[in-house]
């Protein structure tokens, strides 16, 4: 299905399953922990071997001899595979940079430099150990500050190879010159790292030439094609399975060393092997979100209105890496005649830098949003007025191209009217709470609306079930779900008739769960699919498809009406289909919107933040089920609040590294940082995005958060920190004593 | 981790003894420190003796009108006994303020004593540590070192003590007993506990080889307004960046000691005479003669403002 032009009604469109609350179909098996993921996978393949990887230990520099003697001697080693035993792959994967293994160059601090695979994990982990690698270091660049002035200007890859590098409006530098009200600051962001739930862990057996891979990956199509690129083996040669996954937020969703490495050391091993990246090397092997140095510069009229916004950002990668595409939202967010927006980027040395939820715009709007914040403070005009004075239906750089609904000022307005944001001080540093300094910010976030292929098959079985199959991935979202709810909407049958298969690379391919488009992308493949079942289903029973209708488990037509099941009674039918996504992305601007509020106390000895409330709301097209939707919401919520008062990857510039890698280390929100969080979804169907009429809501949550949170938490002390996280070294000592 | 032997022991000496019979033996309570040490290799016992099985699990009255508590008693238990809670509210609240509720079940209070520091370089078995490889040098100098110690430190060494309750045992006065190889006892005042590093980082504590800690033991009450107040990055589940332990008496007289500011609990008594002058003398006279680093100057201002949030909530 080719979906060129706006959608009309459609069965979705009924409302009787799509849209309501259903909780989580796969959750009995998480919670009774019984969902197989990847690193239990004990009866998939038998006499599974256990591998360890070793890291390097040196940041950038080549590898002069690994002996690997003492460790191939240690009991229960099965063998002992280098990178110096394999040429490293010539060509990489999409998107990825960092080669995972192969050759004697070290590109980056652990880096995999070989692997130990032993009868169990504890022989594998002790071998690991005795493996003495010699290296010939090379002098790196890991210090993000110290490039940043020569960083050179970068193209912004979301935008194509070959955009242009400056995104250029009107004449930027004669607007600000002459703006009557002018901002001009500069704001930081850490290095982060996803922490996910799940490390990365992956089985691999081999049959002849043929090897199948049962792991952990949020796109199943591109981890195949990586490992059939890495491996230099045709793609038909690679079976990959991905059901259950603990979490992703990016990590996931390029191949990482432990599938390769599995596949590489069950060939050397001659069994199947399993390997999970032990969670301290993950930090420094894996991807992680780079830091960013952001100015803005905003100029406007002393009503209120901006005439001039500029954002550079500068991060840091790899050598051939992306940069950080922190000037995303400010691209199409507000309003203003001239504009200048671009990209830096630095090479640096230190691990590779790689998409982590809402890549982009995540660190950009903390950036965006608290410059917002000064600038309504510069004016005088409340934050809230002041976005919705500068809000625009359209592209800023095409008039002609409108997005396809945004309801910001809605957002907007609905937050302020719920969340009592009139009772906010205008004056920062006013409320006290004993010893606590009381305040309240706002935010608003933007996220695109990413669309992407997605097929899947859909069978009635003899006795009326209902099979989806579809290599899609459920990361914790809700996947499993709304897909059951689109096929028992589509067919007419409850919930509980469709059983949901995901996660095989045997399966039809999805879009794969990733840049929020998981979602509204994946269940309008399946529509699809489920168009082609009621076809046959109708040509099965004598039926004209266009006006049966399928509802009850029964298929009716004026005032013939037949239990679904007969359908298949002599056997399954299937529809399989996709879609594709025509031009509507192009020419309407497709996003996501919200508006973030939150209250945060201040202990005004020690400056230790606390979040005391917080509210969301999100305008992100069609709800497809408020329970599971609400959960994504407040987890990118809680990542927020992460990002604004605690998490940074601390970088060791001489050792080139991020030091604080594993989770005693890197600290992420618990529950008691976690306060009353309150979701609101405005209703707004997205005809132009999809049949399904959804929008992603995997990102948009935690867009705009952090900036909410910090703005918040300027509102409570007057001491205005620009370098996230807000940790209480930067304010504390201006506080003010209260109690 | 690498292979180790293991055995259970049924009485405090029979568990010295089968320490002192095999070189590179090591107690385990309830391991929730030991066994991370053990798989990063940082420690390497060749053999454990389990000592969960010693009747060293009840917290008793003792004559002098204080408390003895068994070596084994979990944090839990003693967080949540009547007596401590009512009259050695600062260890109470000490213990409740570290790790979690399925830790503290765990934990013991003779391994909590001995856990030892999270110098994020102690962990990373690559890179130089003098306290896990005497001599090789110390990667937290010049490196990142916001969480270590800014006093009491030494050329080899800046890690703190980053533990919890042993910062409450400190103003309390407790004392540690024990039990050495050859079954004799000695009790340690707690303020001789641990040890500064100067020149050998790796001795972190007064135990001899082989010794255990058979108890705890407090003197009696104090009475007055008890106090534990640990800053933190995030509300639970952090180590202390700060911590206070105090306990304040009506006159403005009290007892003070600081925690994750120094290689162990930082009690001065000399400062703790100056609280009647307020917090400012207490932190300048405690905290003289420190040597932070720029990430941990933060500390020494903290601490005084942490002091002063303490004795502003003292209840008299
Ligand atoms: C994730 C995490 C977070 C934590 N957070 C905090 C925190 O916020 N605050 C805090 O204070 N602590 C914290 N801790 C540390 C925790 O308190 C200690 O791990 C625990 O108290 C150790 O007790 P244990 O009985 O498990 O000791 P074990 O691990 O069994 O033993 C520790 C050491 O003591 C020795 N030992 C044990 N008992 C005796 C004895 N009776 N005599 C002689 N030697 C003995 C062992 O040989 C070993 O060397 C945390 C730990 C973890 C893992
Ligand atoms: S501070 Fe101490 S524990 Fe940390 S690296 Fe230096 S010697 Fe090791």
């Amino acid at each position: 299905m080719d979906f060129t032009t706006p959608s009309g009604r459609n069965p979705i469109d009924q409302l009787i399953v799509v849209g309501r609350p259903a909780t989580r179909v796969d959750g009995p098996l998480k919670v009774t922990g019984t969902a197989p993921y990847a690193y239990e996978r004990h009866e998939v393949v038998a006499n599974q071997a256990y591998g360890y990887v070793v890291g390097a230990t040196i940041a950038k520099g080549r590898i002069a001899r690994i002996d690997t003697a003492a460790a191939k001697a240690a009991p229960g080693v099965v063998t002992v595979i280098t990178t110096l035993d394999y040429k490293a792959a010539e060509k990489n994967p999409l998107r990825q940079t960092a080669k995972l293994f192969g050759g004697a160059e070290v590109a980056h601090y652990h880096q995999a430099v070989a692997l130990v695979v032993a009868q169990t994990f504890e022989e594998a982990r002790a071998a690991a150990f005795l493996v003495k690698v010699d290296y010939e270091t090379a002098p790196g660049k890991f210090d993000l500050a110290a490039e940043a002035p020569d960083a050179p200007p970068s193209v912004d890859p979301n935008e194509g190879e070959d955009a242009e590098v400056y995104d250029r409006v009107g004449d930027f530098d004669a607007a600000f010159a002459a703006a009557p009200v002018k901002l001009d600051e500069t704001y930081t962001t850490p290095d982060e790292t996803h922490a996910m739930m799940e490390p990365h862990a992956s089985i691999a057996a081999w049959d002849g030439d043929r090897v199948t891979v049962w792991t952990s990956q949020q796109m199943v199509h591109w981890a195949k094609a990586a490992l059939a690129t890495t491996l230099d083996i045709p793609e038909e040669k690679v079976r990959v399975e991905s059901p259950y996954i603990g979490g992703g937020f990016g990590s996931k969703l390029y191949l990482r060393a432990d599938a390769l490495l599995a596949a590489l050391g069950a060939k050397a091993a001659g069994r199947p092997v399993k390997v999970t990246l032990q969670r301290p090397l993950i930090i420094n092997n894996g991807t992680h979100r780079a830091a960013t140095i952001q100015r803005i510069r905003l100029g406007a009229t002393p009503d209120g209105r901006l005439t001039a916004i500029g954002h550079v950002n500068i991060s840091g990668n790899l050598p051939g890496g992306m940069p950080e595409a922190g000037i995303a939202p400010t691209k199409l967010f507000y309003a203003a005649p001239n504009r200048e927006i671009y990209l830096k980027l630095a090479a640096l040395d230190l691990g590779e830098a790689n998409d982590m939820r809402a890549p982009g715009e995540a660190p950009g709007l903390m950036a965006l949003e608290m410059a917002m914040d000064e600038m309504a403070e510069k004016l005088g005009i409340d934050p809230v007025e002041f976005r919705v004075l500068n809000d625009t239906q359209a592209d800023p750089r095409n008039p002609q191209r409108p997005f396809s609904e945004r309801h910001l000022v809605e957002c907007l307005r609905t937050g302020a009217e719920h969340f009592g944001w009139s009772k906010r001080s205008k004056t920062p540093g006013a409320v006290r709470d004993g010893k606590w300094l009381v305040g309240m910010g706002m935010a608003a976030g933007i996220r695109l609306n990413l669309l992407m292929p997605s097929a899947a098959r859909i069978r009635l079985e003899p006795d009326g079930r209902l099979t989806v199959e579809t290599d899609m991935t459920d990361i914790g979202t809700g996947a499993y779900t709304i897909l059951a709810q689109t096929a028992a909407e589509m067919m007419g049958v409850p919930i509980g008739a469709v059983t949901v298969k995901l996660g095989d690379s045997a399966f039809p391919q999805s879009a794969g769960s990733g840049g929020q488009w998981g979602a509204n992308t994946s269940t309008s493949g399946l529509y699809a699919a489920c168009v082609k079942l009621r076809e046959a289903v109708a040509a099965r029973l004598g039926f004209n498809a266009a006006d049966a209708e399928f509802a009850d488990g029964k298929v009716t037509s004026g005032n013939r009406s037949i239990a679904l099941a007969e359908a298949a009674k002599n056997g399954p039918l299937t529809g399989e289909d996709g879609i594709t996504f025509g031009d509507l992305d192009k020419k309407y601007v497709q996003a996501t919107f919200a508006a973030q509020f939150a209250e945060v106390g201040v202990n005004s000895f020690t400056g230790e933040t606390r979040v005391r409330r917080m509210l969301a709301v999100v305008d992100a097209g069609r709800v497809l089920n408020p329970t599971t939707a609400r959960s994504q919401v407040i987890g990118g919520m809680t990542m927020g609040v992460g990002a604004a008062l605690m998490e940074a990857l601390a970088v060791d510039t001489r050792h080139g590294c991020f030091v604080n890698h594993d989770l005693g280390g890197y600290e992420v929100p618990v529950h008691a940082d976690i306060p009353h969080q309150e979701v609101i979804f405005l209703d707004h169907p997205d005809v132009k995005s999809s049949p399904m009429k959804a929008k992603g809501i995997g990102e948009i949550g935690l867009c705009g958060v952090a900036a909410a949170v910090a703005n918040a938490v300027y509102n409570a002390t007057g001491v205005r920190v620009r370098n996230y996280p807000i940790t209480l070294e930067k304010h504390f000592t201006a506080l003010p004593r209260t109690a | 981790m690498i292979p180790f032997t293991y055995e259970r022991a049924k009485s405090p000496a029979e568990a010295v003894k089968a320490i002192a019979s095999t070189p590179g033996a090591k107690f385990i309570a309830g391991g929730t420190n030991l066994l991370d040490l053990m798989k990063f290799q940082i420690e390497t016992p060749t053999h454990l003796v389990d000592i969960r099985g010693l009747p060293l699990t009840t917290i008793e009255d003792s004559a002098d009108g204080g408390l003895r508590i068994g070596a084994l008693v979990t944090n839990t238990d003693l967080a949540s006994h009547p007596r401590v809670k009512r009259e050695y509210a600062v260890l109470s609240r000490a213990i409740v303020a570290g790790a979690t509720g399925q830790l503290r079940n765990k934990a013991s209070t003779g391994g909590n004593l001995l856990q030892r520091n999270r110098c994020p370089y102690f962990y990373n078995t690559d890179m130089p540590c003098n306290k896990r490889v005497p001599g090789s040098g110390c990667s937290a100098m010049g490196g990142v070192s916001r969480s270590l110690a800014v006093i009491g430190t030494s050329e080899g060494c800046i890690a703190q003590n980053p533990g919890d309750m042993a910062v409450a045992l400190t103003v309390l006065d407790a004392t540690v007993e024990t039990m050495d190889a050859a079954g004799r006892t000695r009790s340690i005042p707690i303020a001789d506990f641990h040890r500064l590093p100067g020149n050998t980082p790796e001795v972190e504590f007064a135990l001899e080889p082989g010794e255990l800690i058979t108890a705890v033991t407090l003197p009696p009450p104090l009475g007055g307004s008890h106090h534990y107040h640990k800053v933190r990055d995030r509300a639970s589940y952090a180590f202390a960046i700060v911590s206070v332990a105090a306990v304040l008496q009506k006159d403005g007289t009290g007892r003070v000691a600081f925690g994750s500011v120094a290689p162990r609990p930082w009690r001065v008594k000399a400062a703790e005479a100056a609280l009647p002058k307020g917090p400012a003398a207490v932190v300048s006279a405690a905290f003289e003669g420190a040597t932070p680093t720029k990430d941990n100057a933060f500390k020494i201002p903290l601490a005084e403002r942490t002091l002063a949030l303490v004795v502003a909530e003292r209840r008299v």
